[in-house]
């Protein structure tokens, strides 16, 4: 299918260039990055931008460097640099997990985290780890630099709290405490496949815990109901079914062609329960290794 | 909108082309340059038809602006094995894997992409390596059979010749 609007195509060297460019088309130029959704959406004509600014030319753009407790990803990293780099497998693995369930090689060497939480749609495989590893976005534009706790990015339904003439140029995430985590996905086949359920967690020697969620709400979020009911305690049988029953008022799956509301309810259960004790296991050192499934 | 000319770099031979900016690397590829191995199958990134190497990486072409690929080098299946067969297509050959050929190319570059970072891969590495290259005809099994036995330690030295 051709392409059948028309627009501009700029790819500026420098930031400040691109920049300006969002400014001067006040809302009407879209940063094109691995373009794997912004292609197919200007295919359908559901993205009709004037201009598309290209940042693949933007070396400062490029960065990936854990430095004084801070991983920064810089908004041209893709899937692939994120799943081979040895920082990110070693210091965060729960992104390492998630990065590997998304698409396909062939996408993954083109698509970006920052375009991924950009898109914003609610299956985004990679927001259940940023938002336990509690990741900040930071934005620049005309009134300089934002940066905006992960929480508080996406705001709905393929929005985020990005204004148009704002681009992301970096994703930093703050080194945790010894953990033990995992990201659990539930696709149609062990293929490419968009989630049906999400789940990131993270588990921490004094029983503390983060949860996030994607694919089962509008929006992807913490789970901090459940976080509260599991703080503190040893993880017995009794204490995952209470956390269990609370996941479930806290999640609002939808029914579509991939699966039904119930099934996503029913999943989201069973997912929380191994994912918690994957996650204890591999705090303790005697989980299975990152990467293999917990379905 | 403003026409551009680009420059290309395909399977050893540099072309130049004009392109409007929403003009996908696909059509170009097909309908401008006649390169016909890459085919166009879903549009939209699920299927792996449209498969190409730009610069070393897989990509869906169908996914691409051809303004994007400017002064970028690319692959196509009619880049590979121009020396005689690699290990690979004769490994697809032995088994028979492909049967319409539609997904072949699309597979080859994945299978070669992989082989290049990852000479001895899993079984499930294999799988995971063309997730995203969809076959409707075959059920898999004598693509993965034919990827692992290319993979065989017997192949290597053929491989590291070439």
């Amino acid at each position: 299918m051709p392409i059948t609007h028309p627009f501009e195509y700029y790819k500026p060297a420098r930031l400040v260039d691109a920049l300006a460019l969002l400014h001067t088309h006040k809302g009407g130029a879209s940063v094109l990055a691995g373009g794997t959704d912004l292609i197919v959406w200007l295919k359908e004509g559901v993205a009709a931008p004037r201009a598309l600014v290209d940042i693949k030319g933007i070396k400062e753009l490029e960065v990936l460097e854990l430095k004084d407790g801070m991983l920064r990803i810089g908004a041209r990293a893709t899937f692939t640099v994120l799943i081979e780099s040895k920082i990110v497998r070693g210091k965060f693995p729960v992104l390492w997990e998630a990065a590997r369930t998304v698409a396909s090689v062939g996408v993954r060497n083109r698509a970006t985290l920052a375009g991924n939480i950009c898109s914003a749609i609610p299956c985004l495989d990679s927001a259940p780890a940023l938002l336990v590893y509690e990741a900040v976005v930071v934005l620049q534009g005309p009134a300089g630099t934002r940066r905006i706790p992960i929480t508080e990015w996406f705001v709905g339904l393929k929005k985020t709290a990005r204004q148009p003439d704002e681009m992301v140029t970096s994703i930093e995430l703050p080194l945790p405490k010894k953990n033990g985590g995992c990201y659990v996905k539930l696709g149609r086949y062990a293929g490419e496949d968009l989630a049906q359920v999400g789940l990131a967690i993270l588990a921490f020697a004094d029983n503390t815990w983060r949860i996030a969620h994607c694919a089962v709400a509008p929006t992807p979020q913490r789970m901090a109901g459940v976080e509260t009911i599991l703080a503190g305690k040893p993880l017995a049988a009794a204490l995952i079914s209470k956390a269990c029953a609370r996941a479930a008022k806290d999640i609002s799956p939808i029914a579509d062609v991939r699966a039904s509301k119930e099934y996503r309810q029913h999943m989201a259960g069973i997912m929380l329960t191994r994912g918690l004790k994957a996650a204890a296991a591999r705090l303790a050192g005697t989980g299975p290794a990152y990467g293999t499934s917990l379905l | 909108m403003t026409k551009t000319t680009i420059t290309l770099k395909i399977n050893g031979a540099t072309r130049t082309v004009d392109v409007e900016p929403s003009d996908v690397l696909i059509e170009v590829l097909r309908d401008k340059l006649g390169i016909k191995s890459p085919k166009i199958g879903c549009d939209r990134g699920d299927c792996g038809t449209c498969t190409v190497l730009l610069n070393g990486q897989t990509v869906r072409s169908c996914l691409v602006l051809a303004v994007e690929a400017d002064g970028g080098e690319i692959v196509t299946l009619e880049g590979i094995g121009t020396d005689g067969l690699t290990p690979l297509q004769k490994a697809f050959i032995a088994h028979n894997s492909f049967q319409c050929g539609f997904c072949a190319p699309g597979v080859t570059l994945a299978a070669t992409e992989l082989l290049r970072k990852n000479a001895q891969p899993t079984r499930d590495e294999i799988k995971e390596a063309i997730a995203g290259n969809l076959c409707r005809c075959t059920g898999y099994t004598p693509i993965i059979d034919a990827i692992e036995d290319a993979a065989k330690p017997a192949n290597k030295k053929t491989k590291a010749k070439k």
